[in-house]
Protein backbone atom coordinates (compact mmCIF):
# COMPACT_ATOMS: atom_id res chain seq x y z
CA UNK A 1 0.00 0.00 0.00
CA UNK A 2 1.57 3.25 -1.14
CA UNK A 3 4.42 2.06 -2.50
CA UNK A 4 4.67 5.02 -5.27
CA UNK A 5 5.69 1.54 -7.84
CA UNK A 6 3.68 3.75 -10.55
CA UNK A 7 4.98 6.41 -12.07
CA UNK A 8 2.98 10.05 -11.64
CA UNK A 9 2.41 11.31 -14.93
CA UNK A 10 2.15 15.09 -15.18
CA UNK A 11 0.67 15.92 -18.50
CA UNK A 12 -3.31 16.35 -18.59
CA UNK A 13 -3.50 18.89 -15.52
CA UNK A 14 -0.16 20.64 -16.27
CA UNK A 15 -1.21 24.27 -16.69
CA UNK A 16 0.17 25.75 -20.09
CA UNK A 17 -0.29 29.45 -19.77
CA UNK A 18 -0.53 29.81 -23.34
CA UNK A 19 -2.89 28.00 -25.59
CA UNK A 20 -2.99 30.43 -28.24
CA UNK A 21 0.83 29.69 -28.89
CA UNK A 22 -0.08 26.37 -29.43
CA UNK A 23 -3.16 26.52 -31.77
CA UNK A 24 -1.12 29.62 -33.69
CA UNK A 25 1.91 26.94 -34.14
CA UNK A 26 -0.60 24.25 -35.21
CA UNK A 27 -2.42 26.53 -37.79
CA UNK A 28 0.58 26.98 -39.70
CA UNK A 29 0.95 23.16 -40.18
CA UNK A 30 -0.73 21.57 -42.99
CA UNK A 31 -3.85 19.49 -42.29
CA UNK A 32 -2.17 16.07 -43.14
CA UNK A 33 0.93 17.36 -41.38
CA UNK A 34 -1.14 17.32 -38.21
CA UNK A 35 -3.32 13.93 -38.86
CA UNK A 36 -0.05 12.26 -39.13
CA UNK A 37 1.66 13.26 -36.13
CA UNK A 38 -1.43 12.70 -34.19
CA UNK A 39 -1.35 9.12 -36.09
CA UNK A 40 2.40 9.01 -35.28
CA UNK A 41 1.59 9.25 -31.43
CA UNK A 42 -0.89 5.91 -31.69
CA UNK A 43 -3.19 7.87 -29.66
CA UNK A 44 -6.14 6.26 -28.78
CA UNK A 45 -9.67 6.90 -27.41
CA UNK A 46 -9.52 7.29 -23.86
CA UNK A 47 -13.56 6.39 -23.50
CA UNK A 48 -12.83 3.43 -23.28
CA UNK A 49 -13.84 2.00 -26.76
CA UNK A 50 -9.80 3.18 -28.16
CA UNK A 51 -10.61 3.65 -31.62
CA UNK A 52 -7.52 5.36 -32.93
CA UNK A 53 -7.99 8.87 -33.00
CA UNK A 54 -5.47 10.07 -35.89
CA UNK A 55 -7.47 7.80 -38.28
CA UNK A 56 -11.16 8.81 -37.04
CA UNK A 57 -10.18 12.50 -38.01
CA UNK A 58 -8.41 11.20 -41.40
CA UNK A 59 -11.66 9.47 -42.14
CA UNK A 60 -13.71 11.95 -41.49
CA UNK A 61 -11.67 14.70 -43.16
CA UNK A 62 -12.25 12.27 -46.16
CA UNK A 63 -15.83 12.40 -46.25
CA UNK A 64 -17.56 15.36 -48.55
CA UNK A 65 -20.47 17.42 -47.33
CA UNK A 66 -21.42 20.63 -46.85
CA UNK A 67 -21.41 20.77 -43.09
CA UNK A 68 -19.52 18.43 -40.49
CA UNK A 69 -19.38 18.43 -36.98
CA UNK A 70 -16.90 17.91 -33.93
CA UNK A 71 -18.34 16.85 -30.44
CA UNK A 72 -16.73 16.81 -27.29
CA UNK A 73 -18.44 13.91 -25.02
CA UNK A 74 -18.75 14.82 -21.66
CA UNK A 75 -21.26 12.56 -21.01
CA UNK A 76 -19.00 11.25 -18.96
CA UNK A 77 -21.57 8.14 -17.09
CA UNK A 78 -19.91 5.40 -16.08
CA UNK A 79 -19.96 4.29 -12.61
CA UNK A 80 -16.45 4.96 -10.75
CA UNK A 81 -15.40 7.59 -13.42
CA UNK A 82 -15.03 11.58 -12.73
CA UNK A 83 -11.67 12.54 -14.78
CA UNK A 84 -13.31 14.20 -17.64
CA UNK A 85 -15.30 16.44 -15.18
CA UNK A 86 -11.89 17.51 -13.49
CA UNK A 87 -10.20 18.57 -17.01
CA UNK A 88 -13.23 20.44 -17.58
CA UNK A 89 -12.73 21.58 -14.87
CA UNK A 90 -9.36 22.74 -14.60
CA UNK A 91 -7.89 23.11 -18.21
CA UNK A 92 -10.63 23.65 -20.42
CA UNK A 93 -9.01 25.40 -22.84
CA UNK A 94 -6.95 22.56 -23.80
CA UNK A 95 -9.93 20.45 -24.85
CA UNK A 96 -11.54 23.64 -26.97
CA UNK A 97 -8.22 23.93 -28.91
CA UNK A 98 -8.19 19.78 -29.49
CA UNK A 99 -11.77 20.31 -31.17
CA UNK A 100 -10.63 23.71 -33.24
CA UNK A 101 -8.18 22.34 -34.52
CA UNK A 102 -9.79 19.07 -35.64
CA UNK A 103 -12.72 21.36 -36.85
CA UNK A 104 -9.76 22.63 -39.42
CA UNK A 105 -8.92 19.41 -40.36
CA UNK A 106 -11.82 18.13 -40.70
CA UNK A 107 -13.48 21.38 -41.97
CA UNK A 108 -16.19 21.58 -39.26
CA UNK A 109 -16.98 25.15 -38.68
CA UNK A 110 -19.78 24.05 -35.07
CA UNK A 111 -18.31 22.09 -32.25
CA UNK A 112 -20.50 21.26 -29.49
CA UNK A 113 -20.02 19.81 -25.77
CA UNK A 114 -22.44 17.33 -24.59
CA UNK A 115 -22.31 17.80 -20.98
CA UNK A 116 -24.57 15.55 -18.39
CA UNK A 117 -26.62 17.32 -16.37
CA UNK A 118 -25.17 15.84 -13.45
CA UNK A 119 -22.57 18.58 -14.60
CA UNK A 120 -24.45 21.69 -15.30
CA UNK A 121 -22.78 23.25 -12.45
CA UNK A 122 -19.96 24.13 -14.55
CA UNK A 123 -22.08 25.37 -17.20
CA UNK A 124 -21.40 29.11 -16.18
CA UNK A 125 -17.15 28.58 -16.02
CA UNK A 126 -17.19 26.33 -19.15
CA UNK A 127 -19.12 28.86 -20.93
CA UNK A 128 -16.87 31.90 -19.99
CA UNK A 129 -13.74 29.62 -21.15
CA UNK A 130 -15.28 29.64 -24.10
CA UNK A 131 -16.17 33.53 -24.75
CA UNK A 132 -11.96 33.90 -23.96
CA UNK A 133 -11.65 30.77 -26.48
CA UNK A 134 -13.89 31.99 -29.43
CA UNK A 135 -12.02 35.30 -28.64
CA UNK A 136 -8.37 33.40 -29.64
CA UNK A 137 -10.35 31.90 -32.73
CA UNK A 138 -11.13 35.13 -34.34
CA UNK A 139 -7.47 36.90 -33.42
CA UNK A 140 -6.32 34.33 -35.31
CA UNK A 141 -8.98 33.85 -38.14
CA UNK A 142 -10.22 30.15 -37.34
CA UNK A 143 -13.86 30.49 -37.89
CA UNK A 144 -14.68 27.71 -35.09
CA UNK A 145 -17.77 27.62 -32.71
CA UNK A 146 -18.46 26.22 -29.80
CA UNK A 147 -21.50 25.25 -27.62
CA UNK A 148 -22.60 23.02 -25.02
CA UNK A 149 -25.53 21.12 -25.49
CA UNK A 150 -27.19 19.99 -22.03
CA UNK A 151 -27.69 16.50 -21.14
CA UNK A 152 -30.44 15.23 -19.10
CA UNK A 153 -29.29 12.19 -16.97
CA UNK A 154 -29.52 9.26 -19.19
CA UNK A 155 -26.36 7.13 -19.12
CA UNK A 156 -26.75 5.34 -22.62
CA UNK A 157 -26.26 9.22 -23.97
CA UNK A 158 -22.56 8.33 -23.47
CA UNK A 159 -22.94 6.11 -26.58
CA UNK A 160 -21.98 8.12 -29.37
CA UNK A 161 -24.97 7.30 -31.63
CA UNK A 162 -27.69 8.50 -29.29
CA UNK A 163 -25.62 11.06 -27.98
CA UNK A 164 -26.51 12.44 -31.77
CA UNK A 165 -30.02 11.05 -31.42
CA UNK A 166 -30.49 12.98 -28.04
CA UNK A 167 -29.18 16.27 -29.91
CA UNK A 168 -31.19 16.16 -32.44
CA UNK A 169 -34.44 16.13 -30.08
CA UNK A 170 -35.43 12.46 -29.18
CA UNK A 171 -35.05 9.82 -27.35
CA UNK A 172 -31.61 8.99 -26.84
CA UNK A 173 -31.55 5.33 -28.35
CA UNK A 174 -28.49 3.86 -29.85
CA UNK A 175 -28.53 3.60 -34.18
CA UNK A 176 -27.01 1.05 -36.26
CA UNK A 177 -23.98 0.98 -37.27
CA UNK A 178 -22.54 1.19 -39.47
CA UNK A 179 -22.59 3.83 -40.99
CA UNK A 180 -20.54 4.99 -38.25
CA UNK A 181 -20.06 8.92 -37.31
CA UNK A 182 -17.56 9.87 -39.52
CA UNK A 183 -19.85 9.42 -42.60
CA UNK A 184 -23.16 9.61 -40.76
CA UNK A 185 -23.24 11.57 -37.12
CA UNK A 186 -25.10 14.60 -35.90
CA UNK A 187 -28.03 15.71 -38.33
CA UNK A 188 -26.58 12.85 -40.57
CA UNK A 189 -23.71 14.97 -41.20
CA UNK A 190 -19.57 13.33 -40.50
CA UNK A 191 -18.38 13.94 -36.98
CA UNK A 192 -15.71 12.92 -34.92
CA UNK A 193 -16.88 12.77 -31.51
CA UNK A 194 -14.13 12.28 -28.94
CA UNK A 195 -14.23 11.93 -25.02
CA UNK A 196 -12.80 15.02 -23.11
CA UNK A 197 -9.53 13.20 -22.45
CA UNK A 198 -8.69 12.56 -25.71
CA UNK A 199 -8.88 16.21 -26.83
CA UNK A 200 -7.31 17.17 -24.27
CA UNK A 201 -4.35 14.69 -25.08
CA UNK A 202 -4.63 16.08 -28.29
CA UNK A 203 -3.40 19.08 -26.98
CA UNK A 204 -0.01 17.59 -25.63
CA UNK A 205 0.46 16.04 -28.68
CA UNK A 206 0.43 19.27 -31.07
CA UNK A 207 2.16 21.01 -28.31
CA UNK A 208 5.12 18.39 -27.23
CA UNK A 209 4.77 15.80 -30.42
CA UNK A 210 3.64 12.56 -31.07
CA UNK A 211 7.48 11.71 -29.65
CA UNK A 212 6.97 12.80 -25.90
CA UNK A 213 3.27 11.01 -25.74
CA UNK A 214 4.82 7.48 -27.31
CA UNK A 215 7.54 7.62 -24.57
CA UNK A 216 4.96 6.47 -22.25
CA UNK A 217 3.37 3.46 -21.82
CA UNK A 218 3.97 0.45 -24.15
CA UNK A 219 3.15 -1.51 -27.65
CA UNK A 220 -0.10 -0.78 -28.60
CA UNK A 221 -1.43 1.03 -25.34
CA UNK A 222 0.69 4.23 -26.04
CA UNK A 223 0.50 7.18 -23.61
CA UNK A 224 -0.75 8.07 -20.07
CA UNK A 225 -4.22 7.92 -18.85
CA UNK A 226 -5.99 9.33 -16.23
CA UNK A 227 -7.29 7.09 -13.98
CA UNK A 228 -10.73 7.59 -11.64
CA UNK A 229 -9.89 5.91 -8.60
CA UNK A 230 -12.14 4.84 -6.00
CA UNK A 231 -13.94 2.20 -3.42
CA UNK A 232 -11.76 0.88 -0.42
CA UNK A 233 -8.92 3.10 -0.96
CA UNK A 234 -6.90 5.49 1.63
CA UNK A 235 -6.46 7.48 -1.32
CA UNK A 236 -9.07 8.11 -3.98
CA UNK A 237 -8.70 10.63 -6.53
CA UNK A 238 -7.79 11.00 -10.18
CA UNK A 239 -4.36 9.87 -10.69
CA UNK A 240 -2.74 10.37 -14.65
CA UNK A 241 -0.32 7.13 -14.79
CA UNK A 242 1.63 5.26 -18.09
CA UNK A 243 -0.81 2.55 -19.68
CA UNK A 244 0.89 -0.85 -19.38
CA UNK A 245 0.88 -1.33 -15.59
CA UNK A 246 -0.34 -4.41 -13.98
CA UNK A 247 -3.46 -4.37 -11.52
CA UNK A 248 -0.75 -5.97 -8.86
CA UNK A 249 1.50 -2.62 -9.22
CA UNK A 250 -1.90 -0.95 -9.09
CA UNK A 251 -3.20 -2.58 -6.62
CA UNK A 252 0.35 -2.30 -4.62
CA UNK A 253 0.21 1.37 -4.81
CA UNK A 254 -3.44 2.15 -4.27
CA UNK A 255 -4.87 -0.52 -2.09
CA UNK A 256 -5.63 -0.53 1.14
CA UNK A 257 -3.88 -3.62 1.80
CA UNK A 258 -6.60 -6.15 1.77
CA UNK A 259 -7.66 -5.48 -1.90
CA UNK A 260 -9.91 -8.61 -2.82
CA UNK A 261 -10.85 -7.29 -6.08
CA UNK A 262 -10.91 -4.69 -9.02
CA UNK A 263 -13.29 -3.28 -11.15
CA UNK A 264 -11.48 -2.42 -14.15
CA UNK A 265 -13.48 -0.19 -16.49
CA UNK A 266 -16.69 0.68 -14.26
CA UNK A 267 -20.12 -1.43 -14.58
CA UNK A 268 -19.33 -2.31 -17.97
CA UNK A 269 -15.76 -3.32 -17.45
CA UNK A 270 -14.48 -6.59 -16.06
CA UNK A 271 -13.70 -7.99 -12.41
CA UNK A 272 -10.56 -8.76 -11.49
CA UNK A 273 -10.05 -11.57 -8.80
CA UNK A 274 -7.09 -11.25 -6.28
CA UNK A 275 -5.29 -14.83 -7.82
CA UNK A 276 -5.21 -12.90 -11.42
CA UNK A 277 -3.81 -9.40 -10.39
CA UNK A 278 -0.50 -10.13 -11.39
CA UNK A 279 -1.10 -11.42 -14.94
CA UNK A 280 -3.74 -9.02 -15.78
CA UNK A 281 -2.55 -5.22 -17.25
CA UNK A 282 -4.20 -2.46 -18.25
CA UNK A 283 -4.58 -1.33 -21.76
CA UNK A 284 -5.63 -1.72 -25.21
CA UNK A 285 -6.16 -5.83 -26.24
CA UNK A 286 -3.01 -5.58 -28.61
CA UNK A 287 0.30 -7.70 -28.47
CA UNK A 288 0.67 -7.54 -24.66
CA UNK A 289 1.48 -10.86 -22.98
CA UNK A 290 -1.31 -12.42 -20.43
CA UNK A 291 -4.95 -10.38 -19.69
CA UNK A 292 -5.38 -6.99 -20.78
CA UNK A 293 -7.91 -4.88 -20.03
CA UNK A 294 -8.98 -1.61 -21.72
CA UNK A 295 -10.75 1.45 -19.60
CA UNK A 296 -12.02 4.66 -19.93
CA UNK A 297 -10.35 5.36 -16.35
CA UNK A 298 -12.49 3.91 -13.70
CA UNK A 299 -10.74 1.81 -11.41
CA UNK A 300 -12.71 0.58 -8.18
CA UNK A 301 -11.01 -1.18 -5.26
CA UNK A 302 -12.56 -3.65 -3.12
CA UNK A 303 -12.01 -5.11 0.27
CA UNK A 304 -12.49 -8.72 1.89
CA UNK A 305 -15.14 -7.40 3.59
CA UNK A 306 -17.56 -6.12 0.58
CA UNK A 307 -19.68 -9.16 -0.93
CA UNK A 308 -19.58 -9.28 -4.38
CA UNK A 309 -23.39 -10.31 -4.43
CA UNK A 310 -24.65 -6.90 -3.29
CA UNK A 311 -21.70 -5.67 -5.98
CA UNK A 312 -22.80 -7.85 -9.10
CA UNK A 313 -26.96 -6.38 -7.80
CA UNK A 314 -25.79 -2.83 -8.09
CA UNK A 315 -24.90 -3.04 -10.95
CA UNK A 316 -27.58 -4.86 -12.84
CA UNK A 317 -29.60 -2.11 -11.08
CA UNK A 318 -27.91 0.22 -12.96
CA UNK A 319 -28.19 -1.41 -16.19
CA UNK A 320 -31.72 -2.25 -15.63
CA UNK A 321 -32.52 1.29 -15.23
CA UNK A 322 -30.34 2.76 -17.94
CA UNK A 323 -31.07 0.19 -20.76
CA UNK A 324 -33.27 2.39 -22.99
CA UNK A 325 -35.46 -0.40 -23.83
CA UNK A 326 -35.01 -0.43 -27.40
CA UNK A 327 -33.61 -3.98 -27.95
CA UNK A 328 -35.22 -7.24 -26.59
CA UNK A 329 -32.11 -8.69 -25.39
CA UNK A 330 -30.74 -5.63 -23.55
CA UNK A 331 -34.17 -4.66 -22.11
CA UNK A 332 -35.21 -7.93 -20.88
CA UNK A 333 -31.67 -9.40 -20.21
CA UNK A 334 -31.02 -7.65 -17.59
CA UNK A 335 -34.23 -7.56 -15.66
CA UNK A 336 -33.92 -11.43 -16.06
CA UNK A 337 -30.40 -11.25 -14.73
CA UNK A 338 -31.27 -9.57 -11.70
CA UNK A 339 -34.24 -11.54 -11.12
CA UNK A 340 -32.09 -14.48 -11.70
CA UNK A 341 -29.30 -13.85 -9.57
CA UNK A 342 -31.79 -12.91 -6.37
CA UNK A 343 -33.84 -16.29 -7.22
CA UNK A 344 -30.45 -18.19 -6.37
CA UNK A 345 -29.28 -16.01 -4.16
CA UNK A 346 -33.17 -16.88 -2.00
CA UNK A 347 -32.19 -20.74 -3.11
CA UNK A 348 -35.68 -20.66 -5.66
CA UNK A 349 -33.17 -21.19 -8.27
CA UNK A 350 -30.73 -23.86 -7.97
CA UNK A 351 -27.12 -23.30 -8.43
CA UNK A 352 -26.70 -24.68 -11.96
CA UNK A 353 -28.96 -21.93 -13.15
CA UNK A 354 -26.02 -19.93 -13.17
CA UNK A 355 -25.20 -21.27 -15.98
CA UNK A 356 -28.67 -20.13 -17.38
CA UNK A 357 -27.56 -16.49 -16.62
CA UNK A 358 -24.31 -16.42 -17.90
CA UNK A 359 -25.93 -18.64 -21.29
CA UNK A 360 -28.05 -15.56 -21.56
CA UNK A 361 -25.21 -12.58 -21.05
CA UNK A 362 -23.44 -14.41 -24.08
CA UNK A 363 -26.32 -13.68 -26.29
CA UNK A 364 -27.01 -9.98 -25.05
CA UNK A 365 -23.03 -10.11 -25.97
CA UNK A 366 -24.13 -11.34 -29.40
CA UNK A 367 -27.42 -9.56 -30.17
CA UNK A 368 -27.70 -6.40 -28.09
CA UNK A 369 -27.56 -3.24 -30.34
CA UNK A 370 -24.96 -1.43 -28.36
CA UNK A 371 -22.47 -1.22 -26.27
CA UNK A 372 -24.46 -1.27 -23.16
CA UNK A 373 -26.32 -4.47 -23.88
CA UNK A 374 -23.43 -6.00 -25.07
CA UNK A 375 -20.86 -5.24 -22.10
CA UNK A 376 -23.24 -6.55 -19.35
CA UNK A 377 -21.35 -9.71 -19.72
CA UNK A 378 -17.94 -8.30 -18.62
CA UNK A 379 -18.90 -7.67 -15.23
CA UNK A 380 -21.45 -10.00 -15.12
CA UNK A 381 -19.21 -13.61 -16.15
CA UNK A 382 -15.90 -12.07 -14.17
CA UNK A 383 -17.88 -11.45 -10.99
CA UNK A 384 -19.87 -15.08 -11.44
CA UNK A 385 -16.97 -17.03 -12.19
CA UNK A 386 -14.55 -15.82 -9.86
CA UNK A 387 -17.06 -15.41 -7.02
CA UNK A 388 -19.64 -18.23 -7.99
CA UNK A 389 -20.30 -18.96 -4.22
CA UNK A 390 -20.35 -15.84 -2.86
CA UNK A 391 -23.36 -15.81 -5.54
CA UNK A 392 -24.99 -19.03 -3.94
CA UNK A 393 -24.63 -18.53 -0.34
CA UNK B 1 -53.70 33.98 -18.96
CA UNK B 2 -52.12 30.53 -20.31
CA UNK B 3 -48.77 30.59 -17.89
CA UNK B 4 -47.46 27.42 -19.68
CA UNK B 5 -48.03 28.75 -22.99
CA UNK B 6 -46.09 31.87 -22.57
CA UNK B 7 -43.12 29.85 -21.48
CA UNK B 8 -42.81 27.14 -24.26
CA UNK B 9 -43.78 30.55 -26.89
CA UNK B 10 -40.69 32.35 -25.60
CA UNK B 11 -38.91 29.35 -25.23
CA UNK B 12 -39.52 27.97 -28.86
CA UNK B 13 -38.54 31.83 -30.02
CA UNK B 14 -35.49 31.86 -27.98
CA UNK B 15 -34.17 28.24 -29.26
CA UNK B 16 -35.85 27.83 -32.78
CA UNK B 17 -38.64 25.70 -34.08
CA UNK B 18 -35.98 22.83 -35.44
CA UNK B 19 -36.23 19.46 -33.59
CA UNK B 20 -33.03 19.62 -32.47
CA UNK B 21 -33.90 22.25 -29.70
CA UNK B 22 -36.43 19.99 -28.34
CA UNK B 23 -34.91 19.16 -24.96
CA UNK B 24 -33.08 22.66 -24.27
CA UNK B 25 -37.09 23.55 -24.80
CA UNK B 26 -38.18 20.63 -22.06
CA UNK B 27 -35.25 21.74 -20.05
CA UNK B 28 -35.81 25.05 -19.92
CA UNK B 29 -39.69 24.32 -18.93
CA UNK B 30 -38.69 22.17 -16.55
CA UNK B 31 -36.12 24.49 -14.72
CA UNK B 32 -39.35 27.20 -14.48
CA UNK B 33 -42.09 24.82 -13.32
CA UNK B 34 -40.18 21.96 -12.20
CA UNK B 35 -41.72 19.35 -14.06
CA UNK B 36 -43.17 18.81 -17.98
CA UNK B 37 -46.84 17.83 -17.91
CA UNK B 38 -48.97 16.15 -20.44
CA UNK B 39 -50.44 19.83 -21.46
CA UNK B 40 -46.71 21.38 -21.73
CA UNK B 41 -45.71 18.25 -24.58
CA UNK B 42 -49.16 18.87 -26.19
CA UNK B 43 -48.52 22.85 -26.25
CA UNK B 44 -44.36 22.57 -27.53
CA UNK B 45 -45.55 19.99 -30.02
CA UNK B 46 -47.88 22.18 -31.26
CA UNK B 47 -45.47 25.07 -31.08
CA UNK B 48 -42.85 23.21 -32.65
CA UNK B 49 -44.78 21.77 -35.10
CA UNK B 50 -44.17 18.35 -34.09
CA UNK B 51 -46.38 15.14 -33.40
CA UNK B 52 -47.31 15.09 -29.07
CA UNK B 53 -46.12 11.33 -29.43
CA UNK B 54 -42.82 12.39 -29.84
CA UNK B 55 -42.55 15.26 -27.37
CA UNK B 56 -43.75 12.73 -24.93
CA UNK B 57 -41.37 10.07 -26.38
CA UNK B 58 -38.22 12.51 -25.39
CA UNK B 59 -40.04 13.65 -22.78
CA UNK B 60 -40.46 10.65 -20.91
CA UNK B 61 -36.65 8.94 -21.31
CA UNK B 62 -34.42 11.40 -19.54
CA UNK B 63 -34.17 10.84 -15.96
CA UNK B 64 -33.99 14.94 -14.92
CA UNK B 65 -36.45 15.54 -16.91
CA UNK B 66 -39.86 15.33 -14.39
CA UNK B 67 -42.76 14.61 -15.89
CA UNK B 68 -44.43 14.78 -12.19
CA UNK B 69 -44.93 18.10 -10.16
CA UNK B 70 -41.35 18.49 -8.24
CA UNK B 71 -40.81 20.76 -5.12
CA UNK B 72 -38.53 23.72 -5.36
CA UNK B 73 -34.69 21.16 -4.62
CA UNK B 74 -34.77 18.42 -6.25
CA UNK B 75 -32.46 15.78 -4.16
CA UNK B 76 -30.66 13.54 -5.96
CA UNK B 77 -28.65 11.01 -4.24
CA UNK B 78 -26.41 8.82 -5.82
CA UNK B 79 -27.13 5.15 -5.42
CA UNK B 80 -24.33 3.64 -7.30
CA UNK B 81 -21.57 1.43 -6.17
CA UNK B 82 -19.35 4.00 -4.49
CA UNK B 83 -21.94 5.85 -3.03
CA UNK B 84 -23.57 2.70 -1.84
CA UNK B 85 -20.77 0.87 -0.31
CA UNK B 86 -19.75 4.08 1.72
CA UNK B 87 -23.48 4.66 3.33
CA UNK B 88 -25.92 6.19 0.82
CA UNK B 89 -28.59 4.09 2.91
CA UNK B 90 -27.40 6.52 6.11
CA UNK B 91 -27.87 9.11 4.01
CA UNK B 92 -31.48 8.31 2.48
CA UNK B 93 -32.54 8.01 6.39
CA UNK B 94 -31.19 11.11 7.36
CA UNK B 95 -32.69 12.61 4.51
CA UNK B 96 -35.73 11.76 5.13
CA UNK B 97 -35.69 11.82 8.69
CA UNK B 98 -34.67 15.66 8.39
CA UNK B 99 -37.33 16.27 5.69
CA UNK B 100 -40.76 13.77 6.88
CA UNK B 101 -40.58 12.28 3.72
CA UNK B 102 -40.31 8.92 2.18
CA UNK B 103 -37.76 8.32 -1.01
CA UNK B 104 -39.81 9.33 -4.21
CA UNK B 105 -42.02 11.93 -2.44
CA UNK B 106 -42.83 16.03 -2.15
CA UNK B 107 -42.51 17.72 1.17
CA UNK B 108 -46.34 19.22 1.19
CA UNK B 109 -44.81 22.77 1.12
CA UNK B 110 -43.58 21.36 -2.64
CA UNK B 111 -40.16 22.45 -1.78
CA UNK B 112 -38.27 19.46 -1.29
CA UNK B 113 -38.75 16.39 -3.61
CA UNK B 114 -36.54 13.20 -2.90
CA UNK B 115 -35.13 10.80 -5.43
CA UNK B 116 -32.33 8.38 -6.04
CA UNK B 117 -30.08 8.85 -8.75
CA UNK B 118 -27.27 6.38 -10.54
CA UNK B 119 -23.53 7.60 -10.31
CA UNK B 120 -22.61 11.76 -10.15
CA UNK B 121 -18.95 11.15 -10.76
CA UNK B 122 -18.20 11.83 -7.20
CA UNK B 123 -17.15 8.50 -6.52
CA UNK B 124 -14.39 9.39 -4.98
CA UNK B 125 -16.30 11.48 -2.63
CA UNK B 126 -18.76 9.51 -1.81
CA UNK B 127 -21.48 9.37 -0.67
CA UNK B 128 -22.94 12.05 -3.14
CA UNK B 129 -26.04 13.95 -3.86
CA UNK B 130 -27.17 16.58 -5.98
CA UNK B 131 -29.75 19.82 -4.85
CA UNK B 132 -30.92 21.09 -8.01
CA UNK B 133 -27.40 22.11 -9.88
CA UNK B 134 -25.29 22.07 -6.73
CA UNK B 135 -23.15 18.91 -5.71
CA UNK B 136 -22.61 17.95 -2.07
CA UNK B 137 -19.81 15.56 -1.40
CA UNK B 138 -18.37 13.39 1.62
CA UNK B 139 -21.76 13.66 3.35
CA UNK B 140 -22.34 12.10 6.97
CA UNK B 141 -25.89 12.53 8.76
CA UNK B 142 -24.67 15.52 10.22
CA UNK B 143 -23.66 17.30 6.99
CA UNK B 144 -27.09 15.97 5.71
CA UNK B 145 -29.24 17.63 8.47
CA UNK B 146 -27.01 20.74 7.88
CA UNK B 147 -27.20 21.24 4.73
CA UNK B 148 -30.92 20.84 4.70
CA UNK B 149 -31.73 23.66 7.13
CA UNK B 150 -29.62 25.80 5.36
CA UNK B 151 -32.12 24.90 2.16
CA UNK B 152 -34.99 25.61 4.54
CA UNK B 153 -34.37 29.19 5.33
CA UNK B 154 -33.80 29.91 1.62
CA UNK B 155 -36.38 31.69 -0.19
CA UNK B 156 -36.25 30.36 -3.46
CA UNK B 157 -36.83 33.63 -5.61
CA UNK B 158 -36.32 32.65 -9.56
CA UNK B 159 -39.05 29.95 -9.46
CA UNK B 160 -42.75 30.41 -9.38
CA UNK B 161 -44.75 31.33 -6.65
Amino acid sequence: MGKNILKRIDLIFKDEADCKSVLKKSLQKTNDELINELIASGLKGRGGAGFPTGLKWKLTSEQKADSKYVICNADEGEPGTFKDREILTQVPYKVLTGMALCGRIIGAKQGFIYLRGEYKYLLKDLNVEIENFQAICQELKLNFKVDVFMGYGAYICGEESALFESMEGKRGEPRNKPPYPSEHGYLGKPTVINNVETLAHTFTIFQYGAGKFKDLGVQDSYGSKLFSISGDTPIPGIYELELGMTVEDFVNDFGDGDTKAVQVGGASGFCVPRKKFRETRIGYQGKLTGISLPTGGSMMLFNSSRSMYNLLSNYLEFFTEESCGQCTPCRVGTQQLIEGIRAVKRGDKNAAYLEKLLALTETMKGTAKCGLGQSVANSFQSIVENFREEMIF
Amino acid sequence: MDVIKDRVKSLVKEHGKARENLLPILQGLAEQERFVSEYAMQVIAEEMGLSTADVYGTSTFYSFLDTRPRGKYIIRVCKTITCYMKGKNQILLALEEALKIKLGETTPDKKFTLLETNCLGWCHKAPAMLINDDVHTDLTVEKVHQIISEYKQLTYTTLKD
